[in-house]
């Protein structure tokens, strides 16, 4: 499937296109098939995202899953402070990425 | 330390109410991000892969403790509560919100700080030796010449748009602290039949192109060293690369041309600037260097310390460095605690710190290239006491130089341009060899890590130096032996075939192991790695 990442303009947080709006969470996200450029655009002037760009994932059973390393690392956050992730009580969490 | 004057400060504010007009126009949507990326590059203000990214720059490493209170107060205010210390002396908040760039900015400034030309293709933060105007050795303080670069460099309108980044060293010792050779420029400070003056280096760097500076003038006299400076930087910016970003650096320029040619550019260029009278006023260096005077040292203290307590006799012998002044001595400041990331410090950390300069160091502290913190004028007689604070702080680590005393840049974890992660190799070494008495018996062993060809890890200047790299969306880490980042610069070359992330932890381990059955009498790892060569090492790694 086709995602669609990028960074909150504002707060610069990583944000993953959900169908509706923007989420934190990847699992949020949707298959934006061959619209993603467009939705990048369109999201991009509306203020609401920078630098937008679209990525290969699949669906596993622990939900969306990027298919770059560098994406799975944006999308759980830091690898070496697990208190600074999505996931802080999970220590493990990081093995998510690998 | 140098103090802004009304000049130095009016720009600096100016430069924060520029910048707060220009986000605030970002944000109202009257400025594209095709127009305020340069825009916020030129504030120091990264897009990285969690957040925006902010680099501060702290000239030639020097800091006093309002200063770095002031960095704590802004890690703990907008950040997550701790920043980066960097290779380039500088510091980095790695979660910043694009609204609260200006008012960071606008805290900075009132303690003389900013975060101009740390990105960009323009002249970066000059860099310089930690132990700058405490070292028996230096024929000068040069951080003087440093800041007189600073001023010279900061907007000059000619150099703000270079074909590429551009990066200087300032030195005066023997001893290179400061990787002055692996420099676009590197200024050696001498002093010659009595003239002070400098040998000029050009054309270092790392990167995927890493060489080491060739001697391009064995003295410049003190007063022309700008002029020849702006010399080096014209015959540069006119004729360095600007079709291809990867051959854009000055090393690729003077390599192309010719180590005598590119002098022979130089010289002219340089004979025109004498014409011109460019050189700074000498009441203006004579200004600056007022500033960095030494301090008013106390007289007749003791030389001796009880060193009865075993651990901080331990941290004695590995941390603290002779100081010029009798009495008086250089305390290097760990941050690379066992499996912790190299270089970063929390809020409380670092207020700490600044809470030791004012109290212990006559209220000044210093950034190392190496990622560590350096107390450069403390009594041997507050040694124990301050001791004892940084250990409750956990940042007693006594290992300056040895092998867990890692420099990794953020790799993956942070950064967009990385390949693989550096931190959790650096932190698997850590561990690894984490028995003190292992790292002593294995001596000085500089390990550097990358996460990309970038080489912010500056691992081709490591004694072990690794590279990380995308293998098909798979960490790889390549191993080289033999670099040097300091008087004896040299470029690490690369043993073979890739490892995993435990391989490459594993494979160092066999190389420090041959060390030890090789070695001869006095001999450094770096020392034994050159006298056998590649192939006995290989041998060991790859069987």
């Amino acid at each position: 499937m086709k995602i669609l990442t990028g960074n909150d303009l504002g707060t610069g947080d990583v944000i993953w296109w959900a169908g509706d709006g923007w989420s934190r969470q990847v699992g949020d996200s949707v298959d934006v098939g061959d619209k993603g450029e467009d939705l990048a655009r369109a999201e991009e002037a509306a203020l609401r995202v920078v630098g937008a760009y679209v990525i290969d994932a699949t669906v596993t059973a622990e939900g969306v899953r990027p298919a770059h390393i560098k994406d799975r690392i944006r999308a759980l956050g830091p690898t070496v402070r697990p208190d600074l992730t999505l996931k802080p009580n999970d220590a493990d969490a990081g093995n998510w990425v690998i | 330390m140098y103090r802004y004057d009304s000049y130095d400060q009016s720009i600096v504010d100016a430069r924060v109410e520029e910048f707060r007009d220009q986000t605030q126009r970002r944000l109202a949507g009257q400025l594209t991000e095709d127009q305020f990326k340069p825009l916020r590059l030129m504030n120091g203000l990264y897009l990285q892969l969690h957040a925006y990214m902010l680099r501060v720059a702290i000239p030639y490493g020097t800091l006093s403790g309002r200063q770095m209170r002031k960095l704590g107060e802004i890690a703990a205010k907008y950040d997550r509560g701790y920043g980066h210390f960097t290779t380039r002396q500088n510091l980095q908040y790695n979660w910043i919100k694009l609204a609260d760039a200006p008012d960071i900015l606008a805290e900075l400034a009132t303690v003389e700080m900013h975060a101009i030309q740390t990105s960009g293709n323009c002249i970066r933060n000059i860099s310089s030796d930690q132990y700058a105007g405490v070292s028996a050795d230096e024929v000068a303080d040069p951080r003087p010449w440093a800041e007189l670069l600073r001023q010279w460099s900061t907007f000059h309108p000619e150099f703000t748009y270079l074909p590429r980044k551009f990066k200087i060293a300032v030195i005066a010792s023997e001893d290179d602290r400061s990787a002055m050779r692996l420099h676009d420029i590197g200024l050696k400070l001498v002093s010659r039949d009595g003239r002070t003056g400098a040998e000029v280096y050009a054309g270092g760097g790392m990167g995927r192109t890493p060489m080491v500076a060739p001697l391009i003038r064995d003295f410049v006299p003190e007063d022309e060293i700008v002029s020849y400076l702006e010399a080096c930087l014209r015959v540069y910016n006119r004729y360095g690369r600007r079709d291809n970003k990867y051959k854009a650096r000055i090393k690729i320029l003077v390599h192309e041309l010719g180590v005598e040619e590119y002098k022979r550019q130089v010289e002219e260029e340089f004979a025109h600037m004498r014409t011109l009278g460019l050189n700074p006023p000498t009441e203006e260096l004579d200004r600056i260097r007022a500033y960095f005077a030494g301090p008013a040292y106390e007289t007749g203290l003791e030389d001796s310390i009880d060193r009865s307590d075993p651990a901080f006799a331990l941290w004695v012998d590995r941390q603290v460095a002779a100081h010029k002044q009798p009495g008086y001595a250089i305390v290097n400041i760990s941050l690379k605690p066992r499996g912790g990331i190299p270089g970063d410090a929390s809020a409380e950390q670092i207020a700490l710190v600044a809470e030791l300069a004012e109290q212990y160091s006559l209220d000044e502290l210093r950034v190392t290239h190496a990622q560590n913190l350096v107390l450069p004028h403390v009594k041997m007689a507050d040694l124990h006491a301050i001791w004892q604070k940084l250990d409750e702080a956990g940042l007693a680590e006594a290992n300056l130089d040895l092998i867990t005393d890692i420099i990794a840049c953020p790799g993956l974890d942070y950064c967009s341009l990385a390949n693989a992660r550096s931190i959790p190799l650096a932190q698997k070494l850590s561990e690894r060899f984490a028995a003190a008495d292992r790292q002593k018996e294995l001596g000085e062993l500089k390990v550097k890590i990358s996460g990309c060809i970038n080489a912010c890890g500056h691992h081709h200047a490591g004694h072990i130096g690794v590279l990380g790299v995308d293998r098909k969306g798979v960490e790889n880490f390549q191993l080289s032996l033999g670099g040097s980042g300091a008087e004896d610069a040299s470029v690490g070359q690369i043993t073979g075939p890739g490892f995993s992330e435990d391989g490459v932890v594993d494979a160092i381990e066999k190389v420090t192991n041959l060390y030890l059955e090789q070695r001869e009498e006095g001999e450094r790892f770096l020392d034994t790695y050159r006298r056998l060569g590649m192939k006995p090492f290989k041998e060991a790694i790859y069987g």
